[in-house]
């Protein structure tokens, strides 16, 4: 619902007074098919076929389903804090979640992509994008965390992000909202067509993952919407959706829905790469945050960074064209095959599908109908090879199956729509409960779909589940694609508000998934590796606890000799070297949670010892049969009673002569 | 012994439901191929049940084992086993190597979920001591270090 404009339910109503759609869904009742349930059913014990990452939307985490079963395996916390497991809470996670505006604990996740190799899926990691304060995530998919946050300066919002070439060279991230850029932001509002910018970040990725931006292109205003790069013969190419083209600034789901035609934008980045080499470009001053999690410190770092490199296409011709197409272009989806670019029109009746070959010719003939700010906008006809007529109401995002189909979802009359790509012909329509948003065929954005389902990602669900207050769950909703037919197999709820989602096959993630942090590769540097190496320091008003904890006890569980107004810093190694064996750590009074530590990982709560007293501490995550036993009890005294520091584990002292008596 | 006989085949037959995998091979969606193989029963000779079968001990001590080991000790398993007789989470570590075959030594060491499910003397101890002995992902080869230090620390030279 919210990245929607509410135009659309408007035009949903005006077209449906004119429209009779044969196959419009009447009920839930007709959708369901004798043995759905044993084809979305995963015996107790059994794996599921797929991994299903899942945006959480506004609740800035992924979900991590199983397919078919739709069963929820994790929740990875990306750009929000998560109390489950202290991100955002530790010390070693606070970093990932600065910015040029410093801390910012919650932003709107709005899509994922899985890096590819020659256009294949890989499984080394998601990216997914912060769309509020414009960031990118990587997330390792061997640990299933967030490792590396990188900011967009420049930008207004990233939504059109985080799509990735054939081989993960670029992630791009271009801003939803263009805004005044440079050295004097302080403009009239009303001034947006001459001081309004959009920007397209490309993000350079390397070997290990690592990101930078390579280069910024600067755009005339308007909004990019969504992306996909070519791939196969439009490697080297990238296309964004675009909308409001008219600029305006006010009332957009009106002043920004004049037009017949927005744009896809369609981007030349190895010529911009050349560009880029013979030292075209210009170097800008932007302050962004660079965020990296060092696997073997397990802690991470915020890096400000100064400076961004930017193309101007206007001047540097041949790297950026104009194509115009109807209507408020929300999806931009490239085929299988490479050739395909298919345009959703959200305020269209019909879905455009463009041909690169022919989009080649037309650049090389100079088949354009005018400029747009400088920009060579080609014809429309010379660019398409053609349109899929009357598909439903509302296209919203095109998905791919192995076969020559595409899966396009119709937010307006709730429904999937499989149509032929090369035919332009409508195959099948199966209903959605409620409104979809995207969908996603397994592998669908890449060279090689692994097919079989199409799952529906809605956002409404009223009356679907038992009803929760005036808050409902978002839901998926899983079809069969194995035959003509789309056959409608589970509903299941999902964590905040799914919208983009890639599936990969289990086997693909499986064989590689980190079981544990090997104590002998812990660099931390407040680690104890080995309850020997614990101990409790004092640096000024600052005590920090050196603490390990194991099965089941934690040591030192006896402290003494902080004193009120100290800072102290809890840094606890799990001594565990076993799978699924988490310790947490709590304490009575923290204003910063808690933490939960993997095995052999260590993690730092902070905890500020305002007041006199004795307190409490103990393991949160249930480890074993003495799990209740696994406490201790931290002694802070006044700053005038003389306590020396003194901790130990087990150690039985005389109640008469105990310290500080 | 002969007590606690009923209770060890008690948990025994836990630890066998625990193991029991789903019959049920009808579904087609769930895939097999992940499932590890049942480990077989062994004929236990004293040497415990895992990959170590026979271990040449040799004298005088190798030294450079033993400091591998004393640092992996530290590391790893002092957080439980004190080095004299005196129990803590799990035994003391004085006399095992006297009480032990070296090869049960390094089983348990570095297959302790199998020597809890189906060793007897292993399940003996986790009887005593209530927690079961994590596994420490310790390779062969340091479980090796571990036994040359458990050695120096009983006396030998």
């Amino acid at each position: 619902m919210k990245t929607l404009n509410k135009f659309v339910w408007g035009m949903a109503g005006i077209l449906a007074a004119f429209t009779i759609y044969s196959c419009k869904p009447s009920g839930p009742s007709e959708a369901i098919t004798g043995d759905a349930a044993s084809k979305a059913y995963v015996a107790p014990g059994k794996y599921d076929e797929f991994y299903n990452i899942v945006s959480g939307g506004f609740n800035g985490q992924i979900g991590v389903y199983g397919i078919p079963s739709g069963r929820l395996f994790k929740i990875i916390p990306v750009f929000a804090t998560f109390p489950e497991n202290g991100y955002g809470y530790s010390e070693e996670s606070k970093p990932m979640l600065n910015t040029a505006n410093g801390f910012v604990p919650w932003d709107d996740l709005h899509h994922i992509s899985l890096s590819t190799t020659n256009g294949e899926h890989d499984g080394r990691w998601a990216f997914a994008n912060g769309n509020n304060t414009p960031r990118v995530a990587r997330i390792d998919l061997k640990t299933f965390k967030t490792v590396e946050i990188l900011e967009l300066p420049n930008s207004g919002g990233n939504h059109s992000s985080p799509y990735i070439t054939e081989n993960t060279e670029y992630v791009v991230a271009s801003t939803r909202f263009s805004v005044p850029i440079g050295d004097n932001t302080d403009v009239p509002i009303s001034s947006f067509k001459k001081n309004f910018k959009g920007t397209v970040s490309f993000i350079k990725v390397d070997t290990s993952g690592h990101m930078n931006i390579a280069f910024q292109l600067v755009t005339p205003g308007v909004s990019f919407d969504l992306a996909r790069a070519g791939k196969g013969p439009s490697h080297g190419w990238f296309f964004f959706s675009t909308y409001n083209t008219e600029q305006a600034y006010t009332l957009l789901e009106v002043n920004a829905s004049q037009k017949d035609k927005d744009f896809i934008m369609a981007v030349n980045w190895k010529k911009a790469e050349e560009y880029l080499k013979q030292g075209k470009g210009k170097t800008v001053k932007s302050k962004y945050a660079h965020n990296v999690l060092n696997e073997s410190t397990h802690m991470s770092s915020s890096e400000i960074l100064e400076e961004v490199m930017q193309l101007d296409p206007a001047e540097l011709k041949d790297i950026v064209y104009f194509i115009p197409c109807p209507k408020s272009p929300h999806g931009c989806d490239v085929d299988p095959s490479g050739e395909y670019i298919v345009g959703s029109g959200k305020l269209a009746a019909l879905i455009p599908v463009f041909s690169f070959s022919k989009l080649q010719k037309a650049i090389a003939d100079k088949s354009f109908e005018g400029d747009f700010a400088g920009i060579p906008v080609v014809k429309y006809e010379s660019a398409l090879y053609g349109e899929v007529q009357k598909p439903g109401l509302g296209p919203l995002h095109t998905e791919f199956d192995a076969n020559g189909n595409a899966y396009t979802s119709m937010f307006v009359s709730s429904e999937i729509v499989k149509w032929n790509v090369k035919e332009l012909k409508v195959l099948d329509r199966a209903p959605t409960y409620y409104s979809i948003g995207h969908l996603c065929v397994p592998g669908g954005p890449t060279k090689k779909p692994h097919g079989k389902y199409v799952i529906a990602y809605n956002k409404i669900t009223k009356d679907r589940y038992l009803p929760t207050g005036p808050e409902l769950t978002q839901s998926a909703q899983l079809y069969d694609i194995s035959g003509e037919k789309m056959k409608l197999i589970l509903d299941f709820p999902t964590t905040g508000e799914p919208h983009y989602a890639e599936a990969i096959p289990a086997e693909l993630l499986m064989p590689k998934s980190q079981k544990i942090y090997r104590l002998e590769d812990n660099k931390h540097p407040y680690a104890a590796l080995g309850e020997g190496k614990t101990k409790v320091e004092r640096k000024g008003n600052e005590v920090h606890v050196y603490m390990t904890a194991i099965r089941s006890h934690l040591t030192p569980d006896n402290i003494e000799g902080i004193k009120q107004g100290d800072d102290v810093y809890f840094h606890v190694t799990n001594l565990e070297q076993d799978w699924d064996v988490p310790h947490g750590f709590a304490i009575k009074g923290a204003n910063n949670a808690e933490i939960l530590i993997m095995p052999g990982e260590t993690q730092t709560l902070k905890w500020k010892a305002d007041r006199v007293g004795v307190f409490p501490f103990y393991c949160t995550d249930f480890c074993s049969a003495l799990h209740q036993e696994m406490q201790g009890y931290a002694r802070v005294s006044a700053p005038n009673n003389n306590v020396e520091i003194k901790y130990s584990t087990g150690k039985i002292e005389d109640q008469i002569t105990g310290a500080g008596q | 012994m002969k007590k606690l006989f009923p209770v060890v085949m008690l948990l025994a037959m836990l630890a066998a439901c625990g193991n029991e995998k789903p019959k049920d091979q009808n579904s087609s969606n769930g895939s097999d191929e992940y499932e590890v193989a049942e480990t077989p029963k062994k004929v236990d000779e004293g040497k415990g049940i895992g990959e170590i079968k026979e271990v040449t001990l040799n004298t005088p001590l190798e030294q450079d084992r033993i400091g591998r080991g004393l640092a992996i000790y530290e590391m790893k398993c002092a957080a439980c086993h004190k080095l004299d007789d005196q129990r803590v989470v799990g035994p003391g570590w004085k006399g095992v190597t006297q009480r032990r075959k070296p090869e049960w030594i390094m089983n348990m060491i570095t297959n302790v979920d199998v020597m809890l499910d189906q060793d007897a003397e292993a399940q003996k101890l986790l009887e005593l001591c209530l927690t079961r002995m994590p596994n420490q992902n310790v390779s062969v080869g340091d479980s090796r270090d571990i036994l040359e230090f458990m050695r120096q620390n009983d006396g030998e030279k």
